[in-house]
């Protein structure tokens, strides 16, 4: 079995600056991994290198298979099959919530709109959200925002899910509500590769957890023994301070 | 004697108040108002421009206007989108291209293009004569103007917008042209207003290129009929027809402008 997401010696550099420094790993057909680390550790970076949003600059990535770094590869087809969830949640301001949906099934996967609008429908309902169907973003609150974001990114039916501190921007209150959606999302057996702060759900839905900092895999293992009994003395004092605060 | 500070500011404040009430009192008596009167106000004079100011003077105005503005429009856009091209020479032209027509006096574009090039080029003909030579040519500078403004509008639009439509696999012209360029007009809305209104009052410049009694606009038709009858009312009733359409027009800029800084 080939992994749907295959890392393989990634670095990146931000001119002078070395983010990534050398990433391996792979993510699994139906695996949920969460990666933590402190702020600038370059977990971002990595996610927004598999759909290729940041070029690498040496390494390789295969998506099921096919090398997206290759500067020949058809990145936007490969793009359809890679959902993502950005913090800022980025939903079309000017379209409703049903255009933000239907949008790119009909221009890029040439969907009918019939077709595309039932797809919309079905992922609306999935997330809550189908009363919500025919308001501007502007006019839902963060947490709901965030569905319609992930509802988006499911529309395309993509083999797998990148979330890049999907509840970092919200309130505390609206955070629950957001992980429910990701929660049945890895129980209905997505493929999942989630950067969050979000300790609790780390613990409780991935699969695997993988602490980065400054720029390497740190370490990695089931979430139990990476966030309850931490090996290396840079996630204990991370996690420490996590769960002090 | 000191004065105290207040009462030096009270003092200054009735002061002015006096200079203004002498002004309006001498302008008043010493004004000729009944030359003045039948020269700018004539009534008789008024009634004679009419219909044509409206059928005529405006209609044209309004047309060269739209018409310049429509074609500036979708100069503007390309220059815009080369300015931000990724490819060296497509941004250098339109770099030069924006900064010569900005910096040149919107005229001399409409006699190159009314006289300059039928001159250079003896074969080729403007479509539309002079009329066609004067909208082309306040194209040619509406374009270098609203192509800034339109570069700043794409600019403003957050760069998430791009990230989400290329994560959803559209390229990059399919996410300029369907999610980013969308927003980019709204923003610009008001300043593209704001242009329309300098083109209106620049379409005055047409006379340059010679006239038929048809193709007059507002300024050169109040003009004219002005030294017919070596009277000026014409020219009072030319402002407040460009009054009466360029006010609303900057009226709506400004709501506009407000309700844009509330949804911010």
């Amino acid at each position: 079995m080939t992994a749907v997401i295959e890392i393989r010696d990634l670095h990146k550099y931000f001119g002078d600056l070395e983010v990534l420094k050398g990433i391996d790993f792979q993510v699994e057909e139906g695996e949920v991994v969460c990666i933590i680390g402190p702020s600038g550790s370059g977990k971002s970076t990595l996610l927004r290198c598999v759909n290729r949003l940041e070029e690498a600059t040496l390494g390789t990535i295969l998506i099921e298979g096919d090398d997206i770094t290759d500067p020949d590869a058809d990145v936007d087809s490969l793009r359809t099959r890679i959902g993502m969830v950005f913090q800022q949640f980025n939903l079309f301001p000017h379209l409703n919530v049903i255009q933000n949906l239907t949008v790119a099934q009909t221009k890029v996967l040439k969907r009918s709109k019939k077709e595309a609008e039932q797809v919309a429908h079905d992922v609306l309902e999935r997330v809550g959200l189908l009363d919500k169907i025919n308001e501007y973003p502007i006019r839902l609150s963060g947490g709901q925002q965030q569905r319609v974001a992930i509802a988006r990114a499911l529309a395309m039916n993509p083999d797998m899910m990148l979330f890049d501190e999907p509840t970092s921007a919200l309130d505390p209150e609206l955070v629950g509500e957001v992980l429910d959606v990701m929660r049945q999302l890895a129980r209905d057996g997505m493929t999942m590769m989630v950067v969050t702060h979000e300790m609790g759900f780390a613990l409780e839905v991935s699969d695997r957890v993988v602490f980065m900092d400054d720029g390497v895999v740190v370490e990695e293992g089931p979430p139990a023994v990476v966030l309850r009994e931490p090996k290396t003395e840079r996630a204990q004092r991370f996690l420490r301070m996590v769960t002090d605060k | 004697m000191a004065l105290k500070l207040r009462q030096r500011q009270r003092l200054f404040r009735w002061l002015m108040y006096a200079i203004a009430i002498v002004v309006v009192v001498l302008a008043i008596l010493l004004g000729d108002w009944e030359r003045i009167g039948f020269n700018f106000f004539n009534l008789e004079v008024m009634a004679d421009m009419f219909p044509e100011v409206l059928t005529i003077a405006a209609r044209n105005t309004i047309l060269y206007t739209l018409m310049s503005f429509a074609i500036g429009l979708v100069g503007a856009l390309a220059l815009a989108l080369m300015k931000l091209s990724s490819i060296a020479p497509y941004r250098a032209f339109a770099i030069a291209y924006i900064e010569l027509f900005r910096g040149l006096p919107a005229l001399i574009t409409l006699i190159l293009i009314g006289f300059g090039i039928p001159i250079a080029f003896q074969g080729i003909r403007i479509p539309g004569g002079r009329v066609g030579a004067g909208v082309i040519g306040l194209s040619i500078v509406a374009a270098a103007y609203m192509a800034e403004t339109i570069r700043a509008g794409i600019e403003a639009v957050p760069r998430g917008q791009t990230e989400a439509a290329r994560s959803l696999g559209m390229s990059s012209n399919r996410t300029m042209f369907t999610i980013v360029l969308p927003q980019a007009f709204r923003i610009i809305i008001p300043p593209l207003t704001n242009e329309m209104v300098l083109l209106i009052k620049d379409t005055s410049l047409f006379f340059v290129l010679g006239t038929t009694p048809l193709t007059k606009e507002l300024t050169k038709f109040a003009r004219d009929f002005m030294i017919e009858i070596r009277n000026a009312t014409p020219l009072t009733v030319a402002a407040l027809v460009y009054l009466a359409i360029t006010l609303p027009l900057t009226w709506l800029v400004r709501k506009l402008e407000k309700r844009a800084a509330m949804s911010r």
